[in-house]
């Protein structure tokens, strides 16, 4: 296994957890609203809209923060329509999810022909930070710290994710909410409001996502730009048993083989890349089929809840 | 303690769910301290000090038996919640009362009785000094039962106040300090154990039969069509919900089975039919083994099935009449040629039935739903008796029936059995019980407590065996 | 005609369009915010998918493939079923049929296409039937395993096609050799793309049609559908029926695929069908169940993919303007329509209760002997 030794193993875990950032981002959204109760499979659309939007902003007001800014508040009110549709009228999660996703294509879409025209300059790329002290430590260093900020955001929001879901009251009555709502009904909880709060919540995340496309890496809008990540983040967060580390182990597993499968084919190993490729998605259907263990989710999601 | 006594569907659960907010009265009003109050809700309840325990538990399995009991009252600081703080009120309320439990365990993981045990904490802990119980031993083994008395008595001694729902006399006559007796929505009347006995209790709730009584003739039963051999089958929580039970159904006879829902019947009807998997034991149809065979084998070896809840088993709503009536044989000739189904014979057939058994339809093709509900059962009646089945396993056949169709579906049964048919009648109707079957079996608890016949069938004996008073 | 159904055929035409109306509606406000002129942009399309020259026969074969896929898509919700996994059966049936298409030599054209279209029925079908057997015996949700299955037919399509065993050595694009003549499916209007696909689209109908309302299997298939539990008191395979919808259903997406290999592109290449799928969730929900609905839905549909790009290129508004109505007519249809479609598909419950019986996860698969 000659090559092994070839493929720089820094380098390749840098490129890992930097792909992993999306995924991840978008997976804690998937987390949040499915442990509330709530399908949201409107992640890819949310990220993608938010990419746009962030650009726009950005461009328009020369200002990246304030892209990344906007990229939030458009996942946000993105989320919002997904959380009215399904939690308000009543409609299928899985098809207003789809819808979101149909429409955010159709929307950045018309957009980019009419009002940006192709290759457009923005104000650049966020500037990769390196951290004083930490990031000259050898190995860690340079994949830990020495990022850009939406990465930096996402390292910090597993852990915010995880101490909210695991440790304060709001992550146990949405916990609850996602279990048993009407048990948590009678216990004092207001179920609707929860679902909202933690949907609009995973539009934020997932918004932040967005922003890793356009305003972190490529420095531009690109139609279709986040390339079915959001359907990849599902994965993450089913193989991650709809944890926040979970799904931060998992986006890394299904990054790390993608950038694994670049650089093989890089070096002319004979893998075709396509089946590592593949990987996210077998490994998903077998996790969802129970051969890793039951996956459970959270018991009522799916279901409108109507108070009696 | 005070026990609310009485039949499934006299009323008892409904009464509490008023006075807990669940639903609401349209007359009369509730006093709590001498003061008339208004309880909207179950959280007005709880301000109140009402607590209650439901039959189905209100818990959330993954979470821990703290989070459980501190859901919607957690002690946070800023938001974060303070999970040893919690951790130890609740350990502190659990010695006080004797309600050992872990609450660091998982719920889902702890048996039902500790479960129960975490439900009155969580009662315990939003300050409740009424703490109603319903049919809290339904869930429970008989040393589980005890230690729930134990409880009881804890909480009374301490100064609250229990209510205590339940159909089962021997518990009744037991522990409590005053009982009141429900019956078809009425108090019947309100007592202590050393004011009465056993079989008065029994008297009271089950009162005299109405009289349904249908003209029937002698039976003359023939070769067992049915028998259930030790049979042993288990819930949806691995726990035997039918315990060895024996019984027998020959041609020409009804066997009645009697008892409150929920001690077995239904699990034993699901068995037989190949719904429900049996752990032990043997049932056999003629000479046939049919104990591990799917439900189509089952119906396809002559067995007819009229379900407990036509709603979710028996029908078919948004299908027509016609459609219903051919549900289990609308593959084979002459509904279908192969697999082109002959729609014209489906429609012939219908007419001819809802001729037969005088179905109020206006036509054949119109969805069942729009018909009542007297005529829908008339419909899985109608069904299940065309095909001439040598068994029929009719569970609560006539709920929710008007009284014409009722007796119209109970004629038609006798004149089965008169032809021959095997009967398998399981009912929470007692008047039904007594009124068609030529045996009674009392299923308690998922045993057969006494199978009766001739003279021994008698309303107050049977009452007495259904609450689980010995015979 | 009774009352009833009068009543319910008018209920059945207003809400569509209704529907499709406040779509287009939404697409003008997404026009004016581009700064286009709405009108001019729908007249272009208008003109693009049916005035032009070729217009009304591009509209055609663009319908073509939606209509298979609508109905796919359709009889997985007869049965309760949500079956998103339309691209990557049709891309399995355009593998299947391309590989005999161009690999099987020195047959006549009245065996050789009929084998072909076989064999993209065949790839579909297997495809389709994955999830349903995974679904009957473990529970796993046909949502998810069906877009995992759509990503990872893609992968093996651009495995194959892409320099690998079903590449074509002589050409540096991916693509396969070209399908032999016998295999093609025939122009029916000389001058145009329009090919014999659309008999073939039109005749799916009736068929579809009659499986679902006259056969065995359709009866089957409907009452799993309305209440799987009152379905399996009475005997019927639950599970078994889940595949056999899964099966068929990934069959006619085959199907799509299959003509389009033979039909349009005369080759496979890693783009087949892109999207399509998608769109076609819309084409049945706007059908509302009904087969015969599915060929005035599809028409919509290809008639606003096709025009949408002469639209383009007179008003500069993208192509993309289509997914725009579709998901807007998608909701319209959805909130009302489908919440009475789904209080037919589980009768008997008051609470109007999802497709999608549970999350992404597990639903634990029926207890039951059989």
């Amino acid at each position: 296994m000659a090559w092994l030794q070839s493929v720089d193993l820094v380098s390749l875990a840098s490129a890992t957890l930097i792909a992993a950032t999306p995924l991840v981002l978008a997976a804690l959204g998937g987390v949040m609203s499915e442990r509330s109760g709530v399908v949201n499979i409107a992640l890819e659309g949310i990220m993608l809209t938010s990419a746009f939007v962030g650009f726009a902003i950005a461009y328009v007001a020369h200002n990246l923060a304030l892209g990344m800014l906007a990229s939030i508040l458009s996942g946000m009110l993105i989320a919002a329509l997904h959380a009215v549709l399904s939690i308000e009228f009543l409609v299928d999660q899985i098809v207003s999810g789809m819808v979101i996703n149909i429409l955010a294509v159709g929307i950045t879409g018309v957009f980019y022909q009419s009002l940006l025209q192709q290759g457009v300059k923005g104000p650049g790329t966020l500037p990769i930070w390196k951290i004083p002290v930490l990031g000259s430590i050898p190995v860690i260093g340079p994949i830990f710290f020495q990022n850009g900020m939406v990465t930096y955001l996402m390292l910090v929001l597993v852990i915010v994710v995880h101490l909210v879901l695991f440790n304060t009251v709001w992550g146990l009555r949405t916990r609850a909410c996602g279990e048993h709502p009407l048990a948590a009904e009678t216990a004092g909880v207001n179920v609707k409001i929860v679902r909202y709060v933690n949907v609009v919540a995973s539009g934020a995340l997932g918004g932040l996502g967005g922003a890793y496309f356009s305003i972190q890496q490529v420095g531009q809008f690109l139609p279709n730009m986040t390339g079915g990540r959001g359907f990849i983040a599902l994965a993450a967060m089913i193989f991650g048993k709809w944890t926040p580390l979970g799904a931060f182990g998992a986006s890394l597993l299904f990054a790390g083989s993608d950038a694994l499968g670049a650089r093989l084919q890089y070096l002319g190993v004979r893998v075709p890349i396509q089946f590592l490729g593949m990987l996210p998605y077998v490994l998903t259907i077998v996790v969802v089929a129970g051969a890793m263990g039951r996956a459970i989710a959270p018991a009522a999601v799916g279901r409108p809840y109507r108070k009696s | 303690m005070h026990a609310l006594l009485g039949e499934n569907g006299a009323g008892k659960t409904t009464l509490m769910n008023v006075v807990y907010g669940l639903t609401h009265a349209d007359e009369g009003e509730i006093r709590f301290d001498g003061r008339p109050v208004q309880v909207g809700g179950p959280l007005d309840a709880i301000r109140l000090g009402i607590g209650m325990v439901h039959q189905h538990f209100m818990l959330i399995p993954p979470l821990t038996v703290a989070e459980n009991v501190v859901l919607g009252h957690e002690t946070a600081e800023r938001g974060v919640m303070d999970l040893q703080r919690a951790r130890r009120d609740v350990s502190e309320l659990a010695a006080r009362y004797g309600l050992e439990v872990d609450p660091g365990a998982r719920v889902a993981d702890l048996s039902v009785g500790i479960q129960q045990r975490v439900e009155i904490l969580k009662a315990l802990y939003r300050g409740a000094r009424l703490l109603v119980l319903d049919e809290p031993t339904a869930v429970l083994t008989p040393p589980e039962a005890e230690r729930l008395f134990e409880v009881v008595h804890q909480l009374t001694g301490s100064g609250s106040a229990v209510i205590f729902i339940t159909h089962k006399l021997a518990e009744v006559m037991a522990v409590a300090d005053r009982i009141t007796v429900m019956r078809r929505g009425n108090v019947v009347a309100t007592t202590s154990p050393a004011e009465s006995s056993p079989p008065e209790l029994a008297r009271l709730m089950v009162g005299r039969p109405v009289l349904l009584r249908v003209e029937k003739g002698a039976a003359h039963p023939g070769e067992p069509v049915l028998e259930v051999e030790q049979l042993t089958v288990e819930d949806d929580r691995h726990q035997a919900a039918v315990d060895g039970v024996s019984l027998e159904v020959r041609a020409g006879e009804i066997v009645g089975v009697a008892g409150v829902e929920g001690n077995g019947q239904d699990h034993l009807i699901e068995a037989i039919l190949g719904l429900r998997h049996a752990r032990e034991g043997r049932i056999l149809l003629g000479a046939r083994d049919i104990t591990h065979d799917g439900t189509r084998r089952v119906l396809m070896a002559g067995v007819g099935h009229i379900p407990a809840d036509r709603h979710s088993m028996g029908v078919i709503a948004d299908l027509t009449v016609a459609d219903n009536l051919v549900l289990s044989d609308y593959d084979r000739p002459p509904f279908a040629r192969g697999i082109v189904r002959q729609l014209a014979a489906v429609l012939e057939h219908a007419k001819r039935v809802i001729r037969a058994f005088d179905i109020r339809a206006e036509s054949p093709e119109q969805p069942l739903a729009s018909l009542s509900g007297g005529n829908q059962q008339k419909v899985v009646v109608a069904r299940e008796l065309d095909s001439d089945p040598r068994l029929l396993v009719a569970s609560q056949p006539t709920r929710g029936v008007d009284v014409g169709s009722i007796e119209f579906i109970h004629q038609q049964l006798v004149r089965r059995r008169d032809a021959g048919m095997a009967v398998l009648l399981v009912s929470s109707e007692l008047d039904e019980i007594l009124s068609l079957s030529d045996r009674v079996a009392v299923m308690y608890r998922g045993r057969v407590v006494a199978v009766l016949e001739g003279d021994q069938i008698d309303s107050d004996r049977i009452g007495l065996l259904m609450a689980g008073a010995a015979a | 005609m009774n009352g009833t159904l009068a009543r319910s055929l008018s209920g059945r035409f207003l809400l569509p369009l209704f529907s499709v109306l406040l779509g287009l509606v939404a697409g003008a406000v997404a026009i004016l915010l581009v700064g286009a002129n709405p009108l001019d942009a729908y007249t272009a399309l208008f003109q693009g998918a049916f005035t032009n020259r070729n217009g009304f026969t591009e509209t055609l074969v663009a319908t073509i493939p939606y209509v298979f896929l609508g109905l796919s898509v359709l009889i997985g919700f007869r049965a309760g079923l949500f079956n998103i996994g339309g691209q990557g059966q049709l891309l399995l049936g355009g593998i299947f049929s391309a590989f005999i298409g161009y690999r099987v030599a020195g047959l006549p054209a009245v065996l050789h296409v009929p084998l072909a279209l076989l064999a993209g029925m065949l790839g579909g079908f297997l495809w389709g039937a994955i999830p349903g057997i995974l679904k009957a015996r473990t529970g796993a949700h046909e949502v998810i395993t069906t877009i995992m299955l759509n990503y990872i037919a893609a992968g093996l399509l651009d495995f194959l096609v892409n320099r690998g065993p079903m590449s074509d050595p002589h050409r540096a694009i991916p693509q396969t050799p070209a399908i032999l003549h016998s295999a093609s499916l025939p122009i029916i209007v000389p001058g145009s793309r329009l090919h014999l696909g659309l008999f073939l689209a039109i005749l799916a109908v009736p068929v579809i049609w009659f499986l679902l309302e006259r056969t065995t299997i359709g009866f089957r298939i409907r009452v799993v559908g309305l209440n799987a539990e009152a379905a399996r008191a009475s005997g019927m395979s639950v599970a078994g029926t889940m595949v056999t919808v899964m099966g068929i259903s990934g069959a006619v997406a085959g199907l799509a695929g299959a003509v389009e290999v033979l039909g349009v592109s005369g080759v496979l290449t890693p783009s087949l069908a892109s999207g399509l799928a998608f769109d076609a969730i819309a084409v049945a929900l706007l059908a509302g169940g009904n087969p015969i609905a599915i060929l005035p839905s599809a028409l919509l549909f290809g008639a606003l993919r096709s025009g949408s790009s002469f639209m383009q290129l007179q008003t500069q508004v993208s192509t993309d303007l289509i997914s725009v109505v579709q998901a807007a007519v998608i909701v319209f249809v959805a909130a009302p329509m489908l919440v009475r479609f789904i209080f037919r598909l589980r009768a008997g419950r008051a609470a109007p209760v999802s497709i999608t019986k549970g999350g992404l996860g597990q639903t634990p698969p029926e207890e039951g002997v059989a």
